[in-house]
């Protein structure tokens, strides 16, 4: 009591500081505002949250209301200064408290464990007791091993008129907590180093194009200190659904005139050079240049030979070995064939590349028809060859999202320790365990104390098997 | 024999059971008892084969690959995944703590939401993966998610248990928390029933919600019934409240005590949050980064899982501070869950409606 009055500032301040209170205070805090920064979209434009509050509070209150959070910061909460302070305590909190315990936990972690009396070992909150036929030395081996299969290895002492055993288990795992804690100061550092020296940007590369620089949201222009180049991109589908199954984007990384490194990259597996990594994000088809692209048709004739032909709208081609010359006409990016038969292009991206030719023989017209990229069956002419529609090339360009960030190892390696740290706290236990036998009247009485900081009702059992392989061993050795 | 079969066998075991834990609870009887625990083994034996046949269907029929043909694609089958993991929650309880007083609650949950899967018409068309949901990641987040719900599914059932038995008072506040929660509960459910009743939509679970979710009761487009629901919804919670001790009764004849309560309810958290921090939380934050490059975006769906596991964390904290053992954090606990449901369902539901343009 007298000690509790004469606290100084620094202690008061200090134990401000290390309080679990304000621990559960802070996860309140950060709990509750931040359900309101689900409920505010953030970093919206203004009229959306207009609109949000106004589904809240009615149109006449909603100006008014917007004008209040907006100025609290709730419009982009999570960078704004109060929540940075919150992180700040948070992190203040963990630090001090951590501070302020571990001397003691380290001393009871290294603390090597002795004999003890036997009051000391009655008052353990698991202790049992039992008496077995014969002296000390005859019943000490059957304890012994007792205690082995119970799992414990343990140290042996000689006392007056009998022996002590006593060991620890895990004493390490106290400290799981503390990694637990200090790790989620690992997180947030690395998610500093992230906003500091690492940036998040896009890029939409148009097939056959090269950039050397990416943008933010904000519009900057970012050097990438390489080249960067989309040689191709497709869509696969799903069978003959529209349902996307994979976007892939062929790329190049090309330095000081040298291509450096090819990936194609598909969502999930993105393609990282010097640190920057470019993921696959979104697509679209360049409407000022559908009629411009290059049509990639490969022939098979008759006999199995194939030739590759790179043509554009307008062009004719020849089909090697026979007089069939073949000019492209017009070319859909969706096309679709409705019931009455007429033909319409359903979508304004690459789901369904249609080329349309018209075939000649020896300079009259033949027939003509919709060759289809995702449909082979419409390759084969009745003479034989085919002709592989393999690609609409040029038109179509490859959104990626653009990321540095170097701190992510340093999240990561804070998401292993506190994994690490969480099982260990949870799972894991101090345990520590003395044995005594003493003689008594010819008899060796046996006295168990144990002691777990965590899951007794575990080390309960454990010590209760302990005690019915004695019994056993009792009634066996009759 | 397919998976549909053996989804059946289990959907009747659970129900069986229920009545036979109903029974047990009634008479109190060994050997009754015994047959509840072998009903529900059997209905969980088969929910299992159910689970890997349904999962080899897909391997087959897709051609994703194994781990990609995960049957935890959509809420139904996450749903599924769920329940199996409260069952298995459930007998591990009933075996450590020697006691079937649980059963008699989970069995019908589990029984019912399988029936009414069935029913739905859960489809067994197989849903491609977009290719941003084809990661490994994914699956393990789903999976290890899922594991954590049911624990924390447990905790809040005992929890609000332990409030029920150490309650006395009608004024009390954690007794008027305790009552209200649950009416909503009761309330919510049963709207959801009227909804399912009315509409006998075959739908997409998602579709269901965006579309259907409470539009007979508190969302109906007439005035009237609107209100009408609300009211109800008053009179229950208050009947709950006025009658709350019958319950109390109930609960008590099970001879569970209420550490024992307060003890299951701190063992589920300890094991639902290391898993749900390692699943929920950071395999989540790993497959947005390789998906998208941002490891954390604050999305409300994450966010809200972020605050869910800072409630958990406030439990396991306030049990260090002197006076909050007891009934303060058996209400962490209730609050806990009410997250993880509002994580999984209110986001999509409440906020997607909230940021909707032209939805009044
Ligand atoms: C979100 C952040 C945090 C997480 C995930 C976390 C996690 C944990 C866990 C899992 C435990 C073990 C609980 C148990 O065994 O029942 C624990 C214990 C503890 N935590 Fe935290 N904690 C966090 C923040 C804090 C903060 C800010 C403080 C500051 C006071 C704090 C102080 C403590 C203390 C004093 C213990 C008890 C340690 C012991 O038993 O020796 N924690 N924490």
């Amino acid at each position: 009591m007298e000690q509790r009055k004469n606290k100084t500032f620094v202690d008061k301040t200090w134990d401000f500081f290390a309080s679990v209170r304000l621990a559960i205070i802070i996860f309140a805090l950060i709990s509750l505002t931040s359900i309101i920064g689900t409920i505010l979209e953030q970093q919206a434009e203004p009229a959306k949250n207009i609109q949000v509050l106004t589904k809240i509070f009615g149109e006449s209150l909603a100006p008014s209301m917007y004008s209040i959070f907006e100025k609290l910061g709730f419009m982009d909460m999570y960078h704004s200064w109060w929540f940075m302070a919150l992180l700040i305590l948070f992190s203040i909190n963990i630090i001090i408290c951590s501070l302020d315990r571990l001397p003691r936990i380290w001393k009871i972690v290294k603390e090597p464990i002795g004999p003890l009396t036997e009051e000391k070992i009655k008052k353990f909150t698991i202790n049992r007791e039992i008496a077995l036929k014969g002296k000390p030395d005859k019943v000490k081996n059957a304890v012994t091993s007792a205690i082995k299969s119970a799992g414990f290895n343990y140290t042996e002492s000689k006392q007056d008129n009998g022996y002590q055993f006593f060991t620890q288990k895990g004493n390490y795992s106290r400290l799981g907590v503390y990694i637990a804690h200090f790790s989620i100061l690992v997180i947030l550092i690395g998610a500093i180093i992230g906003v500091f020296f690492g940036f998040k940007g896009h890029l939409n590369l148009p097939e056959g194009s090269v950039s050397d620089v990416a943008y933010t949201n904000s519009g900057k222009t970012i050097p990438l200190g390489f080249d960067i180049r989309c040689d191709n991109f497709d869509v696969e589908f799903y069978g003959r659904s529209d349902m996307p199954k994979e976007y892939r984007s062929w790329l190049t990384v090309i330095k000081n005139g040298r291509e450096v490194l090819k990936k194609s990259i598909v969502v999930n597996n993105p393609l990282t050079y010097e640190g920057i990594t470019f993921y696959q994000a979104n697509y679209g088809l360049m409407s000022e240049m559908i009629k411009n692209g290059i049509f990639k048709f490969r022939i098979v004739s008759g006999d199995g030979k194939t030739s590759d032909l790179n043509l554009r709208l307008g062009d004719i081609f020849k089909i090697p070995e026979t007089n069939i010359s073949g000019k492209i006409i017009d070319f859909s990016p969706a096309l679709k064939i409705n019931d009455n038969g007429q033909v319409f292009t359903y979508a304004n991206q690459m789901n369904n590349p249609a080329v349309y030719i018209d075939f000649s023989e020896s300079g009259k017209h033949k027939y003509s028809g919709w060759l289809l990229k995702r449909y082979p069956e419409t390759w084969q002419l009745p003479e034989g060859p085919r002709v592989e529609f393999i690609d609409y090339w040029g038109v179509e360009f490859t959104g990626l999202q653009v990321r540095k960030d170097p701190g992510v190892w340093v999240v990561y390696l804070g998401c292993i320790a506190i994994s690490i740290g969480l099982f260990v706290a949870f799972f894991m236990s101090h345990r520590r365990l003395w044995v005594r036998i003493v003689e008594e009247k010819n008899n060796t009485r046996v006295v168990i104390g144990a002691t777990s900081n965590k899951n007794r009702a575990a080390l309960e059992r454990k010590i209760d098997k302990i005690i019915s392989l004695l019994s056993k061993k009792q009634e066996g050795g009759k | 024999m397919d998976s549909s079969f053996f989804f059946g066998i289990s959907t009747i075991a659970y129900i069986l059971a229920m009545m036979i834990y109903i029974t047990y609870l009634a008479f109190k009887k060994t050997q009754i008892g015994i047959t509840a625990t072998t009903i529900t083994i059997v209905g969980f034996i088969s929910q299992t084969l159910a689970i890997i046949l349904r999962w080899k269907e897909f391997a087959d029929l897709s051609g994703m690959g194994f781990l990609r043909s995960a049957p935890l694609t959509n809420l139904y089958e996450s749903l599924i995944f769920f329940i199996w993991c409260l069952i298995l929650g459930y007998l591990i309880i009933e075996f450590k703590f020697k006691n079937r007083l649980f059963g008699a609650f989970v069995t019908p949950v589990a029984g019912l939401a399988l029936a009414f899967i069935d029913l739905s018409g859960m489809s067994k068309e197989i849903q491609p993966l977009v290719p941003a949901l084809q990661s490994n990641w994914l699956l393990a987040h789903v999976m290890m998610s899922f594991i954590a719900y049911a624990a924390f599914s447990l905790s809040f059932s005992t929890g609000l248990m332990y409030l029920i038995v150490t309650t006395e008072k009608r004024n009390e506040v954690s007794y008027i928390f305790w009552t209200v929660t649950f009416g909503i509960f009761v309330v919510v459910l049963a709207a959801m029933c009227v909804d399912f009743l009315t509409f006998k939509v075959m739908v997409k679970p998602e579709e269901f919600i965006k579309s259907y979710m409470f539009k007979t009761s508190f969302l109906n487009p007439s005035a009237f019934v609107k209100m009408l629901s609300w009211i109800l919804m008053a009179v229950i919670i208050f009947i709950i409240w006025r009658y709350g001790s019958i319950l109390k009764t109930v609960i008590k004849k099970f001879n569970i005590g209420p550490e024992t309560l307060d003890e299951i309810t701190y063992k589920s958290i300890a094991i639902g949050f290391p898993i749900f921090t390692l699943g929920g939380l950071i395999f989540g934050a790993i497959w947005a980064d390789q998906a998208w490059g941002v490891y954390w975006s604050w999305d409300p769906k994450e966010t809200w899982s972020l605050i869910t596991w800072f409630i958990y964390a406030f439990y396991l904290h306030s049990r260090m501070i002197k006076g909050w053992r007891g009934k303060k954090v058996a209400i962490v606990a209730v609050i806990g869950f009410m997250a993880v449901i509002f994580t999984y369902l209110g986001v999509n539901l409440l906020l997607s409606g909230l940021h909707a343009y032209g939805s009044a």
